[in-house]
C-alpha cells in the first residue's frame, strides 16, 4: 500500500536578493490515512514552514508533497489549516465566516438548506452552535480557535494541518480542546497534522511524534510511535508506563540532544 | 447578588486537593431608559456651541454696527435676508429659488462627481495596492496631482468637455479621486497575511477576493479616504459652480457678490458649511456603519 500522503525529500530555501537561508532540508516523511501526527521542536526551526509547504502555501525547493500519489504545489480546500493565530474574518459571524468555506467548497454539490446543516453540524462539533451570530471580537480565544477548527472540518479535507491551535489559550482551556479534538478524529478519523510546542499535548494526541532538529537547515531527528490505546484519558495516562516512556523521550530529544542554543548563525 | 455558576468538566490539578473548575459568568448589566441622563448627555454637547455662538454674534454685532463699516452685522442678515434663511424651499421664478434647492442642486453634482470618483477610486487603489512596483510607480505622481487645486483643472475641464456641468463633475472627480485611490492602496497592501492565506486554501478566484476579503478588509482604510474626498468635493463644488454658472450654491454667491448683496452670501457660507459637516459626518456615519466589525479587531 502506498502512503496517504508522502513527502518526498522536501527542502526549503528562503532566497531574498542575494541572501539565501536553507530552512529545511531532505524531510522525509509519510503519513497514513486517519493517522494524528505531531511535529515538534523548538521555536524557529520551520514547522511553520513545513506546514505552508504541505500546504502549498508555499513552494517547496527540492523534492515533492504527494497527496494520494499526486503531487500539490498550491494550497487548496482538501488541506485546510488552523492558522496559529485563528484567522478567523473579524467582519464576519461565526456563522458567515464557516459559510464562507462551505459555500465555496460545496457550491454546486449541496443545496442551500444542505449547506446550513452542514455548517451547523460543524458548529455544533466544536460546541460553538450558540455563539452563530456573534463576531469574532465579541468571542474568546478558545472559541475563536474552535470555530477555525470548524471552519477547516466544514472543508471536509484529506488532511486537518494545525499551526499550534491551541498556543495562545490558558491551560484549562487548552485541556477542554485537546479533549475535543480527540473525539472529533475518533469521530471523523481525519489526517490530521499538528504542530506543537507541548510535550504532553504531542503525547497525549498523536499517533506518532516528528521531532525536528534545530535550525538552520532542520530536518527531522526522530520520528516517536506513541503505542498508547484510544480513546485516551489524561487522568488515566499521568501515571500510565508507556506514556510516561514517550514523554521522555521527546523531552531527553529536545532537551538534551537538540537543545535550543540562541543565534545559530 | 448570587451569580449561577456553571460547572466545567475541565478537572484541576493544583498542589493542593484538586477541584472542579467552576466558570462563573458575570451577568449583563441591565440597561435601563434614563431620561434624566440622556437629557444632560444632550445639554452638554449642545449648550456649549450655542453658547459660542451666541458670543460671536453678539461681538460680530458690535464690531460692524458702525455707520461706515464694511460688512453688516447680524441684525441686518436677519433684515435683508430672512426668506433666505426661514424658507431653504421657495419658489418665485426659474433663478429665484431658496437656497435648500439650490443646495440640491449642488449635492446632484457631487453625487455624479464623487460617486464615480469612489467607484473608480476603489478599483484602482485595489489594483495598485496590489503590485509593489506600480505602488512604487505611481504613488509620488499621485501625491503630486492631489496637491492640485479644483480651479487649477478647471480650464483643461472646459476645453476638453465643451459644457460647463461635465466640467463641473469632472473637477469634482478628478479633485476627490486621489485620497480615494491612495488610501485603498495602503488599506490593500495592509491586508494581513492570513486574510490572504484563507483565501488561497479556499481557491477564492479575483472576484470573490475582491469583495470577500480585499474590500472588507481594507474598508476603514476606503472610508477614511472617502471622507477626505467627500470634503474636497463639497470644496470644488462651489468653486466650479462661481466660474460655470447654473443654479448652484456656489454661483448663488458669485451672484450676489455681483449685485452687491452681502447678507445672501453670509447665509450662503452658513449653508455650505452646515451641508460640508453634514456630508462629512454621513460618510463617517456610513464607514461606521460597514467596519463595524473590522476596526474593533
Ligand atoms: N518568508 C520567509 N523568508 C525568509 N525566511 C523565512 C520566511 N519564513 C520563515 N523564515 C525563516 O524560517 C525559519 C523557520 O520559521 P518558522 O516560522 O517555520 O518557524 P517555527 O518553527 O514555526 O517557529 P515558531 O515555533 O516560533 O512558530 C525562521 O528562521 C525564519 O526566519
Ligand atoms: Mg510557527
Amino acid at each position: 500500500m502506498t502512503a496517504y500522503l508522502k513527502l518526498d525529500h522536501i527542502g526549503k530555501t528562503f532566497t531574498r536578493g542575494s541572501a539565501s537561508t536553507e530552512v529545511l532540508r531532505d524531510i522525509r516523511l509519510t503519513i497514513d490515512k486517519g493517522e494524528y501526527v505531531s511535529i515538534i521542536g523548538h521555536s524557529g526551526c520551520g514547522k511553520s514552514t513545513l506546514l505552508n509547504l504541505v500546504a502549498g502555501l508555499t513552494e517547496v525547493s527540492q523534492g515533492a508533497v504527494l497527496l494520494e500519489n499526486q503531487e500539490v504545489n498550491a494550497p487548496g480546500p482538501d488541506r485546510a489549516v488552523v492558522f496559529q493565530n485563528h484567522s478567523l474574518l473579524p467582519w464576519l459571524t461565526v456563522y458567515e465566516n464557516v459559510n464562507l468555506a462551505v459555500s465555496k467548497v460545496f457550491s454546486g454539490r449541496k443545496t442551500r438548506a444542505e449547506r446550513h446543516d452542514w455548517i451547523m453540524e460543524n458548529l455544533t462539533l466544536v460546541q460553538m452552535a450558540h455563539a452563530r451570530d456573534k463576531r469574532p471580537s465579541e468571542i474568546s480565544g478558545g472559541m475563536k480557535q474552535r470555530v477555525g477548527i470548524a471552519r477547516a472540518l466544514a472543508m471536509e479535507p484529506k488532511i486537518l494541518l494545525l499551526d499550534e491551535p491551541f498556543g495562545a489559550l490558558d491551560a484549562l482551556t487548552r485541556a477542554h480542546l485537546q479533549d475535543q479534538m480527540m473525539e472529533i478524529h475518533a469521530r471523523l478519523g481525519n489526517t490530521i497534522i499538528m504542530i506543537t510546542h507541548d510535550v504532553d499535548e504531542a503525547v497525549l494526541l498523536s499517533d506518532r511524534i516528528v521531532m525536528m532538529t534545530n535550525g538552520p537547515t532542520a530536518t527531522i531527528g526522530e520520528v516517536l510511535d506513541v503505542p498508547l490505546e484510544r480513546p485516551r484519558n489524561r487522568i488515566a495516562l499521568a501515571s500510565d508506563r508507556t506514556y510516561l516512556r514517550c514523554r521522555e523521550a521527546v523531552l531527553k530529544f529536545l532537551y538534551e540532544r537538540h537543545r535550543f542554543v540562541e543565534a545559530a548563525e | 447578588m448570587s451569580l449561577p455558576a456553571t460547572k466545567s468538566d475541565v478537572v484541576v490539578a493544583g498542589p493542593f486537593k484538586p477541584r472542579s473548575a467552576a466558570i462563573v459568568p458575570l451577568a449583563a448589566q441591565p440597561r435601563r431608559f434614563d431620561p434624566r441622563g440622556l437629557a444632560i448627555k444632550v445639554a452638554q454637547s449642545v449648550l456649549p456651541p450655542l453658547v459660542v455662538i451666541a458670543i460671536l454674534l453678539g461681538l460680530w454685532q458690535a464690531a460692524f454696527s458702525g455707520p461706515d463699516s464694511s460688512l453688516p452685522p447680524p441684525s441686518e442678515v436677519w433684515a435683508q435676508s430672512r426668506d433666505l434663511i426661514v424658507e431653504p424651499f421657495f419658489v418665485h421664478g426659474s433663478q429665484d429659488i431658496g437656497l435648500g434647492w439650490r443646495v440640491l442642486v449642488s449635492l446632484e453634482r457631487v453625487a455624479y462627481g464623487f460617486g464615480l470618483a469612489a467607484i473608480v477610486g476603489v478599483l484602482i487603489g485595489a489594483l495598485i495596492g496590489q503590485s509593489v512596483w506600480a505602488m512604487r510607480g505611481l504613488d509620488p505622481i499621485f501625491q503630486v496631482l492631489r496637491t492640485v487645486p479644483p480651479l487649477a483643472w478647471l480650464p483643461l475641464s472646459l476645453a476638453a468637455f465643451l459644457d460647463s456641468r461635465p466640467s463641473a463633475i469632472f473637477v469634482i472627480f478628478i479633485t476627490s479621486i486621489w485620497p480615494v485611490i491612495i488610501n485603498t492602496a495602503v488599506g490593500i497592501r495592509n491586508i494581513p497575511q492570513d486574510y490572504r492565506n484563507v483565501a488561497l486554501v479556499l481557491r477564492l478566484n479575483h472576484v470573490e477576493y475582491f469583495f470577500k476579503i480585499m474590500v472588507p478588509a481594507a474598508a476603514p482604510y476606503i472610508f477614511s479616504g472617502l471622507k477626505i474626498g467627500v470634503g474636497l468635493s463639497w470644496l470644488a463644488i462651489v468653486a466650479a459652480e462661481m466660474l460655470t454658472g447654473g443654479v448652484g450654491i456656489g454661483f448663488f454667491i458669485w451672484d450676489a457678490w455681483n449685485s452687491s448683496r452681502l447678507t445672501d452670501i453670509i447665509v450662503a457660507l452658513v449653508y455650505i458649511g452646515l451641508v460640508g459637516f453634514m456630508l462629512d459626518k454621513l460618510v463617517s456615519f456610513l464607514g461606521a456603519l460597514v467596519t463595524r466589525g473590522t476596526s474593533s479587531n
